[in-house]
């Protein structure tokens, strides 16, 4: 499905500011994998993602997605194969554009754009159905502006924009991170009855290890640019918060890492 | 009454003046409001515009090919901004500047190097002319000399190509990009060439309208556009000001844009009959856009500490 090979990149290189997010990372995701991704600050998981998104080009190595190499491919030509969501629900809609539309737009990711109308009246009636599924009242509000949403009504649109063309990965990136723990817990639930319904390859970033075992069939952690711990399976299933934490010192090799990576 | 008078007889040419400056604010509002971005090609663009339509006149061209002309002269303008800012990294009210000075002498050369050239509607057949726009003898000479009944015309068409286009698809991806391109990327959107798209669209309209003003003065001249882009968003920022709570749809947003133009001609009209120094206008002009863009900055300062003082007395 993804597989990242030897990837590395650099910010900033040869300057005093020099920092190497991902070191020789090495990834392998199957089918229908819900990868849930944790790790320390700085430990390249955002950097991961961003990089089989194309945000930037990275230095060596190479991303291949279901056999076909996107290593060099730009951002808007990556995204036919990719659902993103971001941790700042201001990223992912257009705020001055209507419900509506910001679906519309969506629904043609991946495939060329015309002078056909931008939304028409069979999607209309397609997206009214979709919003109804999310109970949050969207339904009756399609031609709102965006802008108008609470983060957490934009964060569930935004996933309901990633799912809506098929795309071959799901790229969550502590997407409920900005949101208050209500509605943090209502829109991962929805990332769950989303990535099910649709049975989509998924990378999960977040910082809360209760999440990262709760959520997803394999679970890996990330330090200095690399994954250290990778578990799947009945092994994922019996994992507990003092075990990863036990992992991590282990795998970074400092009793520190451990408080710095709770605080995070 | 003699002031009155004059400025009745004034009127038609606020009018129509503003109607052509409407087109060009409309390209103005395509990048400011939609793309989200200051271009300032235009100043330069506006004067090519002129430039190639009276030399095509001139030359013998029929004058609506020569607005078309003008048009894709427009768009070439905006094409090399938008590939400075795109292709080259360079920012892109920078990139406006460096097209908007490379235009200076390129429009030099379009006009023979000559700073103005005229083209008398004695001599050639034209679209507008300034000295028909008080021609209401009888329905069929206002229909067809006076320049005011086809302005209008020409504005109601654009307004309603354009609202047709950002409808559409490609349409859709350009407002995207606009509004915010990190969703417009990830939805598959190129935002590079929809950033061109866009500076080409907009500076092919101000081209448009700097062909008419050409023809309806008479003449085109190498500094026509100095300042054009103030002008342009004092048309944007008055349309919204008078029409912002009560035009909603897009069409009569752009709408808005234009009687802002209109307003704007009308108010000239009224400081000059006034006996207002020309040399000042645009000291003037530049005030007032600055006055009218700093309302919303100065609207959100107040509103904030409002609520904060409410806020503590509910407490």
């Amino acid at each position: 499905m993804l597989e990242l090979k030897n990837v590395c990149k650099t910010f900033n290189p040869g300057t005093v500011n020099a920092k190497v997010a991902l070191n020789d990372l090495n990834l392998k995701l199957n089918d229908g994998d819900f990868v849930t991704v944790i790790g320390g600050n700085g430990a390249g998981k955002s950097t991961m993602l961003n990089a089989i998104a194309g945000s930037f080009l990275i230095d060596s190595g190479s991303i291949v997605i279901d056999g076909q190499n996107i290593t060099n491919l730009p951002e808007h030509k990556r995204a036919a194969f990719l659902g993103r969501v971001f941790q700042d629900p201001m990223m992912g809609t257009a705020p001055t554009m209507q419900i509506e539309e910001n679906l519309a737009l969506a629904a043609r990711r991946g495939k060329p754009r015309g002078l056909r109308w931008g939304v028409t009246k069979a999607e209309r009636a397609d997206y009214q159905e979709r919003l109804r599924a999310l109970d949050l009242g969207l339904e009756d509000r399609m031609t709102a502006k965006v802008g108008l949403l609470s983060g957490g009504q934009r964060q569930a649109l935004t996933l309901l924009m990633a799912a809506l063309q098929q795309p071959k990965l799901l790229l969550l990136d502590e997407h409920t991170a900005a949101l208050d723990p209500r509605t943090a817990a209502k829109v991962l639930e929805l990332s769950d009855r989303i990535v099910q319904e649709h049975n989509l390859t998924t990378l999960m970033i977040t910082h809360n290890m209760k999440d990262a075992i709760a959520h997803g069939n394999r679970l890996i952690m990330m330090d200095a640019g690399r994954v250290v711990v990778d578990i799947s399976g009945e092994e994922k299933k019996k994992l507990t918060v003092p075990d990863l934490l036990a992992l991590f010192s282990h795998a970074s090799g400092s009793e520190e890492a451990n408080d710095k990576m709770l605080l995070s | 009454m003699s002031f009155l008078s004059a400025l009745f007889n004034s009127m038609p040419g606020a009018v129509a003046q503003g109607l052509i400056w409407g087109l060009m604010a409309i390209g103005v509002y395509i990048t400011f409001r939609i793309l989200d971005l200051a271009d300032l090609t235009v100043d330069g663009s506006i004067a090519t515009g002129g430039a190639v339509a009276v030399m095509l006149i001139r030359g013998g061209c029929n004058p609506v090919l020569a607005l078309l002309a003008a048009f894709a002269a427009g768009m070439l303008a905006g094409f090399v901004t938008g590939m400075f800012h795109t292709r080259c990294g360079i920012p892109a009210i920078l990139s406006g500047i460096l097209t908007q000075l490379a235009l200076y002498s390129i429009n030099l050369r379009i006009m023979g190097s000559k700073a103005n050239q005229a083209v008398g509607v004695d001599k050639y057949s034209l679209i507008v002319s300034q000295r028909y726009v008080r021609e209401f003898s009888g329905i069929k000479e206002f229909l067809f000399k006076n320049p005011l009944p086809l302005l209008l015309a020409l504005t109601v068409v654009i307004i309603a190509a354009l609202y047709w286009f950002f409808g559409t698809e490609k349409g859709s991806a350009l407002r995207a990009t606009g509004s915010n391109p990190n969703m417009a990327r990830a939805q598959g959107i190129n935002t590079n060439s929809n950033i061109v798209l866009g500076l080409m669209l907009s500076n092919g309209l101000v081209a448009l309208s700097g062909a008419l003003l050409a023809q309806f003065q008479g003449a085109s001249d190498v500094n026509m556009g100095r300042g054009a882009i103030v002008i342009g968003l004092a048309a944007v920022i008055i349309g919204e000001v008078v029409f912002g709570k009560l035009f909603r749809n897009f069409a009569l947003k752009l709408l808005a844009v234009s009687i802002g133009a209109v307003i704007y001609y009308i108010v000239l009209q009224i400081v000059l009959q006034l006996g207002l120094n020309t040399n000042d206008l645009k000291l003037i002009t530049a005030l007032i856009v600055a006055l009218f863009l700093s309302v919303p900055y100065w609207k959100s300062k107040m509103f904030r500490v409002k609520a904060q003082k409410g806020g503590a007395r509910h407490a």
